[in-house]
């Protein structure tokens, strides 16, 4: 038996904006090679955790490790929020994970292979040859070599989507966190960018995926979150999840999206 | 009409010409330098500072060019002589000329109106595009060099070329302060030929060549970045 390397660990993690707690102890563990998926309602935390995980949110209360490395918080709160003690440890954290957003946020002054390139030259320090290699390879992995020289917002959405997981995967990142890849996108452009994210899984990426794509999450991930009201309803594997799931609410969530 | 001058005022008029072409330049370079600056801390704050630059930016827009020309080169430039250890430095040279007190007024004129524009143009650049930065650890001053200054800028490219001609416009104020710009050499031609209109057309046709200078190359500089696609 090989040892599971830790990725990602989040205990406990509280957010709320105001009064209002959106997320009520959150935690999360992820190991080389999972694909968790978290599902859920709008509105039940699953992005905002997972916003928290590379702290574009700062939390309330919680720890997050990155493989093994606890970020560290001041200890007073500012407006309710933990300040991270040292943004250089942030950054560091920062390049071990990769984010595909929603709303793709490709840069838009540059072409496909300069967005692409952007953080392996300007945050990794890899020379541009090296990181124009790579980034041709990335890109003809996810079949948008020959728009290298495009501009973003020349592309569907489709498109933008897969340049913006190259653009991740150009880091070598130890975990990609992809944050509803397919909810900005018309119905016929879906299925590409989950084939190139069913492709990742499959070649043992660890991924921490919040999707309301049902279907996918049952076959890629390891396992799965549902999420409720800021709270973990029900967690396990795919068939525990989507066949038998525990809680009333959680059945209700599956067969209602199904 | 009567252009058998030219040739005999052609001399002064490059040199009058080559000053105009200092003073635009020049304002706009260092107006630029300070208006980004202004734009950027009204977005990010501290509010003290936001609060600052908000008061310089409605200070300058909200008062007569020729004003703040005069009461710099007339009021402040006029203290400097009563102090005599001024006299003694390598400042005075600077000093006793009026092209430093025009260039000043025309950089402080730009950075007012251009760093409202920036603020604007700062404000309106995605969110996600600033985050998606973050993401992968960018610092804070690698976001604004590499995604949020360059996406900023050229999102507010034609207002900000509408600035730079409405400076290079504004150049023959300079005059007043004794700085012979182009228009300055037209006036005294004037007072030399006895001729009215000859030499304020000709002078009016140079800002024009100009005024489509400056428009080419922004042009050309606006063509070389991406267009938005019709959607």
């Amino acid at each position: 038996m090989t040892a599971e390397v830790e990725r990602i660990n989040v205990v406990d993690l509280h957010k709320h904006y105001g009064s209002l707690e959106v997320l009520k102890g959150v935690s999360l563990q992820a190991n080389e090679g999972d694909v968790i998926s978290m599902i859920g309602a709008s509105g039940s935390g699953k992005s905002t955790f997972l916003r928290c995980i590379n702290l574009l949110e700062l939390p309330s209360a919680g720890t997050i490790k990155v493989s093994k490395e606890e970020i560290q918080f001041k200890d007073k709160l500012v407006g309710g929020n933990k300040v991270p003690k040292d943004l250089r440890q942030v950054e560091r954290v920062r390049q071990r994970l990769a984010m595909v957003f929603q709303n793709f946020c490709l840069w838009e002054h540059m072409t496909v292979l300069q967005n692409v390139m952007e953080a392996p030259v300007h945050v990794l320090g890899l020379s541009k040859v090296e990181a124009k290699d790579k980034a041709e390879a990335l890109l003809n992995r996810v079949g948008m070599w020959e728009k290298r020289d495009v501009y973003p917002s020349f592309m569907s959405g489709g498109q933008q989507q897969r340049v913006a997981i190259a653009r991740a995967l150009a880091v070598d990142p130890e975990v990609m966190l992809f944050d509803e890849p397919t909810s900005a996108l018309d119905p016929e452009l879906v299925n590409e960018v989950l084939m190139v994210i069913r492709d990742l899984a499959e070649e043992g990426r660890t991924m921490v995926l919040v999707t309301h794509e049902m279907r996918f999450a049952r076959d890629v991930s390891s396992r799965v979150i549902f999420l409720h009201q800021g709270l973990i309803d029900e967690a396990g594997t795919p068939e525990q999840v989507f066949n038998n799931p525990q809680s009333e609410r959680c059945s209700a969530f599956v067969n209602s999206i199904n | 009409m009567d252009w058998t001058w030219v040739p005999q005022y052609a001399p002064k008029l490059l040199e009058g010409l080559w000053l105009t072409l200092q003073l635009t330049f020049l304002s706009i370079v260092f107006g630029m330098m300070l208006a980004i600056p202004l734009g950027l801390v009204q977005v990010t704050g501290p509010n003290w500072l936001a609060r600052l630059a908000f008061g310089f930016c409605t200070l300058i827009r909200g008062t007569p060019l020729l004003i703040q020309l005069w009461l710099l080169y007339f009021g402040l430039g006029s203290l400097f002589p009563s102090v005599p250890v001024i006299r003694e430095t390598w400042l005075w040279p600077i000093l006793r000329e009026a092209f430093p007190f025009a260039l000043l007024a025309f950089t402080i004129s730009v950075a007012g109106y251009s760093g409202e524009v920036m603020r604007g143009a700062f404000q309106n650049v995605s969110k996600g595009e600033l985050e998606a930065a973050r993401s992968f650890g960018m610092r804070p001053f690698k976001v604004l060099k590499r995604v949020w200054a360059p996406r900023a800028i050229q999102s507010v490219l034609p207002t900000l070329v509408g600035e730079f001609i409405m400076t290079l416009k504004a150049t023959p104020l300079a005059a007043t302060i004794t700085v012979f710009e182009v228009y300055g050499v037209s006036n005294s031609i004037r007072q030399n030929t006895f001729l009215v209109y000859e030499p304020l057309l000709l002078v009016a046709g140079i800002y024009l060549v100009l005024v489509l200078i400056l428009v080419t190359v922004f042009r050309y500089i606006e063509n070389k970045m991406p267009q938005r696609a019709l959607r």
